[in-house]
């Protein structure tokens, strides 16, 4: 080739790899413009959403309605027992259900990660996620209410833990298993046992991981009314005793919300304003809690 | 790690030792059913409460829903706009007293029609909820209102989409006025609509029809009134275009017989106020009570309700009980008894 | 254990000489928590994982108990009857299992591309200040009560798509044949499109909670490698981390497609309520399995009705296990196509 054909073909290809570069230049353009429309949008259901629950809940909450009853239709009342009954369940809920789901997301992901019981459990857990919460508070119900013949707190915390655990179970395992391996050898090297190195090496490398999940589930059992329908039913009053039927947010705020009654609805707007603040609340202070540790 | 550990099980043990503290509660009763009475039900056992320290705890579940817990004894006392018969009680050992009368209303939403303009009779209701008639300027509407602008747009039918107590007393009364229905629809609290969308609960179809152009629905009394949606006039069986309030319910009411049984349907009563579609709601217990203690709390609630909750219940656009249907009321209390057969107090 | 910082092995547990103090390491305790310790901790991850299995099995049974007079007299003509008649007692599921199917298609098609460009939005672009804030900001969708998007649905989403999206839509295709029919039916705001579209709402932040997770835990070494090749930032994205995170990634979807497929109050409010399928409409009222159950769970007779609604449940079940299947396949087939299947 002539040294005027090699420049020419040199020159070609400069042209042809810059055309390139500037194609995939146009495409990542493109992708991440996407990705940012895609964040707005997301924003943008939020802000909505959130700005009518914001005025519609700010304008009925007050000292009432952290510290009266849930009161009769066009009576002065607030969401007390209701806010007590939810906190009560949803805590002891997530105290039951988390630890059993971090277990059982240890054994799959540390503890016979290929064997059969952990195929099947990995498959059974994906369905229990997926089983709609009203089914499982109908079984509940059969189990539970009809046996003892009362509606009762204890109904509704099994009921929750039993969506919680699932949530628990997916999410540690998915965060166990991207711990890289370098990091349990390096600790099973130093002579720990197996289950320190799971407790404290890799629980603690997927920790914040961990706690989103623990924290989806939160948010899910916070707002769940299906499920509590059937097992805790709902109290007018005030009760502290598990075993009888117990007032939560979501189930006083499903009734309240679309009476007639102008109180009820504001009560209601407010009580869902209460349990958005709550969650977010709580997922802050788990942000900051796994943050420091850093 | 260690800080906030301490800090969530010292946090987890707060909310364990604050569940088990079990204040010494006074007597609480549970109670679930209809949804139609379940405000005025609310009212009344928040004044009991003040008056007497007792928890009289009602969820409105639905009728059915209410005749089911009873039945599974998980409830002390169930609630039902749909009265069961007097066979069907004594095979579940079950017996019902009626409390308060209310009415189910249709409401519309077509734009310049004022509320109690339109003028609507069972046969036209009957013909719209099974898609016969589907716009508003049929003839047959057209008839019963020659004096109304109606446009030529299709009716959106809106009906509960849940099984209650309402939709019993309202396909109730199509099935006695309009052979057709009574046909191919039938009477329930749940049933097969030919037509129409479904909300959830008197709530819902309040709403749709809000939302709805051109929409018909049917809600209970006190939901038209507190949420001022523009009702129909009915014409009853004796002719006459009524409105529905508490006299026409009333007038309704007034046909029953309640001392031959408490098994009455007051739908298309004779009497020249009556409203149609009217409807007591009843309450039903066990006749043997598992646990008599609640029973008597129960009656004492009611009896207590009877003396002193008319007022409560006509501010809240309720029909309370004759004062005679009453005594007939307490007096059927009388064959509750316990396990053993001892009567179980009243008082 | 290796030692291998000493010249001469000593057995483990005997005490250095006094003489030669810094060049054998110290004694080693034997370790307190021993292979006992480790054993119990296997029982009891083991315990909590056949308790899981256990209770889906008690459900299912539970299930199975309640629907079986449906099973015995319908058998399987149950999915494909269109009739559901409580006071003639004559009941088919297949209304509402379409309608939980459509909404669940609609909910993913629209949540999972607008769940990836969050979770790339947030790994990639957003500068580090912003990415606390707005990550928090869209797991705040997620604290939402369900009975909100309900509401919220119901009184001020549906108008507004009926007015500006729904009727527009009608009039643009009401000739065309295949697309006329998708979008005739009455546009009020509710129906399937509206509860996909809140669904689609709904499952957003957990998808992208966990893609944005899966997706930062993704080695940097792996990333800055593409990087110094010269790849662009989605390239890397797409080439890079997807792949890595590719099971983490089918996860959360899986997350999400389980929440859309089990959400009740959401549906109930929008869906319509309608026990019929006339057309192919997306706008018609409809049903779905779940807000059936919530609807008439409560009030249905003891009896054929009950059972129907068991056996409802069952096919939800069943279709869970389909679509969950279905996806183990896609997986393992990824993996195989990278060499990596074991």
């Amino acid at each position: 080739m002539s040294t005027a054909q090699m420049l020419l073909r040199a020159h070609e290809l400069e042209q042809s790899r810059l055309a390139r570069y500037a194609q995939r230049k146009r495409v990542n353009q493109i992708a991440l413009a996407l990705s940012l429309l895609a964040m707005a949008f997301g924003l943008f259901w939020l802000f909505w959403i959130l700005i009518e629950t914001c005025v519609l809940g700010l304008g009925g909450l007050s000292l009432d309605t952290l510290t009266q009853m849930t009161p009769p239709p066009n009576d002065a009342g607030g969401l007390a027992n209701a806010i007590y009954g939810s906190f009560l369940m949803v805590s002891l809920a997530t105290f039951v259900g988390t630890p059993i789901g971090v277990m059982a997301g240890i054994y799959l992901a540390e503890f016979d990660t290929h064997s059969w019981l952990a195929s099947v459990t990995r498959f059974v857990n994906d369905i229990l996620l997926s089983a709609p919460s009203i089914v499982i508070g109908l079984f509940v119900y059969a189990v539970i209410v009809t046996r003892f013949k009362s509606f009762s707190g204890y109904a509704g915390i099994m009921a929750l833990a039993l969506i919680v655990i699932p949530v628990v179970i997916r999410t540690t395992e998915n965060m166990l298993q991207l711990v890289p391996s370098g990091l349990r050898e390096a600790a099973y090297a130093l002579g720990a046992p197996k289950w320190k190195v799971i407790i404290s090496i890799t629980l603690k490398a997927a920790r914040s991981g961990v706690v989103t999940g623990v924290l989806l589930a939160v948010a899910r059992i916070a707002g769940e009314t299906a499920p509590l329908l059937f097992t805790a039913l709902s109290n007018q009053f005030w009760t502290s005793s598990l075993s009888e039927p117990m007032a939560s947010l979501p189930v006083t705020i499903f009734k309240f919300a679309m009476s007639p009654y102008e109180n009820w609805q504001k009560l209601a707007w407010a009580g869902v304003f209460i349990i958005t603040i709550a969650v977010l609340g709580l997922n802050i202070l788990a942000r900051v809690m796994t943050r420091s540790k850093n | 790690m260690k800080t906030s550990f301490k800090i969530s099980l010292i946090s987890a043990a707060g909310v364990l030792a604050v569940s088990c503290l079990n204040f010494a509660v006074a007597q609480e009763i549970t109670g679930a059913g209809a949804t139609f009475p379940a405000p005025l039900y609310a009212k009344w056992a928040a004044e009991y409460n003040k008056a007497t320290g007792v928890k009289v705890n009602y969820q409105s579940v639905g009728s059915g829903a209410g005749i089911k817990q009873i039945d599974s004894k998980t409830v002390d006392f169930g609630a039902s706009d749909m009265p069961q018969t007097d066979e069907v009680l004594k095979t579940k050992g079950q017996f019902q007293f009626p409390t308060v009368i209310g009415g189910t209303v249709p409401v519309i939403n077509v734009k310049g029609i004022a509320p109690g303009q339109m003028k609507l009779d069972g046969q036209v209701l009957g013909d719209i909820y099974l898609g016969k008639i589907t716009k508003w300027n049929d003839a047959a509407i057209k008839a019963l209102n020659p004096t109304l602008a109606l446009p030529d747009v299709a009716i959106a039918p809106v009906r509960r989409a849940d099984g209650s107590g309402t939709t019993f007393n309202f396909t109730n009364y199509l099935s006695r006025v309009h052979a057709e229905w009574k046909a191919k629809v039938g009477e329930g609290t749940a049933v097969n609509w030919p037509v129409g969308a479904g909300g959830k609960g008197n709530e819902g179809v309040a709403a749709f029809v809000n939302r709805l152009p051109n929409s018909i629905g049917y809600v209970e009394y006190s939901y038209v009134k507190q949420n001022k949606m523009t009702y129909t006039l009915m014409k009853n069986r004796d002719g006459v275009f009524v409105a529905p309030d508490d006299e026409a319910f009333k007038a309704a009411a007034a046909g029953a017989d309640w001392n031959k049984s408490f098994y009455q349907l007051i739908t298309d009563q004779p009497g020249k106020n009556a409203w149609p579609i009217s409807t007591a709601t009843f309450i039903l217990m066990h006749v043997k009570q598992d646990k008599p203690a609640n029973a008597t709390e129960t009656f004492k609630f009611f009896s207590w309700a009877y003396k002193n909750g008319a007022k409560s219940a006509s501010d809240l656009d309720y029909v309370p009980m004759p004062a005679n249907v009453i005594g007939s009321i307490e007096k059927a209390w009388s064959q509750a008894t316990d396990a053993a057969g001892k009567p179980v107090a009243l008082k | 254990m290796s030692t291998t910082l000493m010249a001469n092995p000593l057995p483990l547990n005997q005490a250095p000489s006094s003489q030669r103090v810094m060049s054998t390491p110290p004694p080693v305790k034997t370790a307190r928590s021993g292979p006992m310790a480790d054993r119990i901790f296997g029982w009891l991850a083991k315990a909590a994982a056949l308790f899981t299995l256990g209770m889906l099995i008690a459900i299912l049974i539970s299930l199975t108990l309640g629907a079986w007079p449906a099973i015995s007299k319908y058998g399987l003509g149950f999915l494909a009857s269109t009739t559901w008649d409580p006071v003639k007692e004559e009941f088919g599921g297949l209304v509402m299992i379409y309608g939980t199917l459509m909404t669940s298609v609609i909910a993913l098609l629209i949540a999972v591309p607008v769940s990836f460009g969050i979770a790339v939005f947030l790994t990639e672009l957003s500068p580090a200040w912003l990415k606390r804030p707005l990550g928090t900001a869209i797991e705040l969708l997620a604290a939402i009560p369900s009975i909100v998007y309900g509401m919220w649905g119901l009184l001020v989403f549906g108008p507004i798509l009926s007015t500006y999206v729904q009727q527009p839509l009608q009039a643009l295709f009401s000739g065309v044949p295949v697309l006329g029919a998708f979008v005739s039916g009455p546009p009020v705001g509710i129906g399937i499109l509206s509860a996909g579209i809140i669904l689609a709402i709904m499952i957003i932040p957990f998808i992208a909670a966990v893609m944005r997770d899966v997706f930062e835990v993704t080695p940097t070494l792996l990333k800055e490698s593409a990087y110094g090749l010269g790849a662009t930032t989605w390239e890397v994205v797409s080439t890079v981390v997807l792949p890595y995170t590719k099971a983490g990634v089918v996860g959360g979807i899986m997350l999400g497609l389980g929440r859309a497929i089990g959400e009740t109050m959401a549906v109930t409010f929008v869906i319509g309520n309608f026990n019929q399928l006339d057309s192919l409409s997306l706008f018609q009222a409809a049903n779905s399995i779940t807000s059936a159950l919530a609807n008439e769970f409560a009030e249905a007779a003891e009896g054929l009705h009950q059972a129907a609604l068991m056996y409802l449940g069952l096919v939800l079940f069943f279709i869970t296990f389909v679509v969950l299947s279905l996806s183990k396949v896609l997986l393992s087939q990824l993996r195989k196509s990278e060499g990596t299947k074991t």
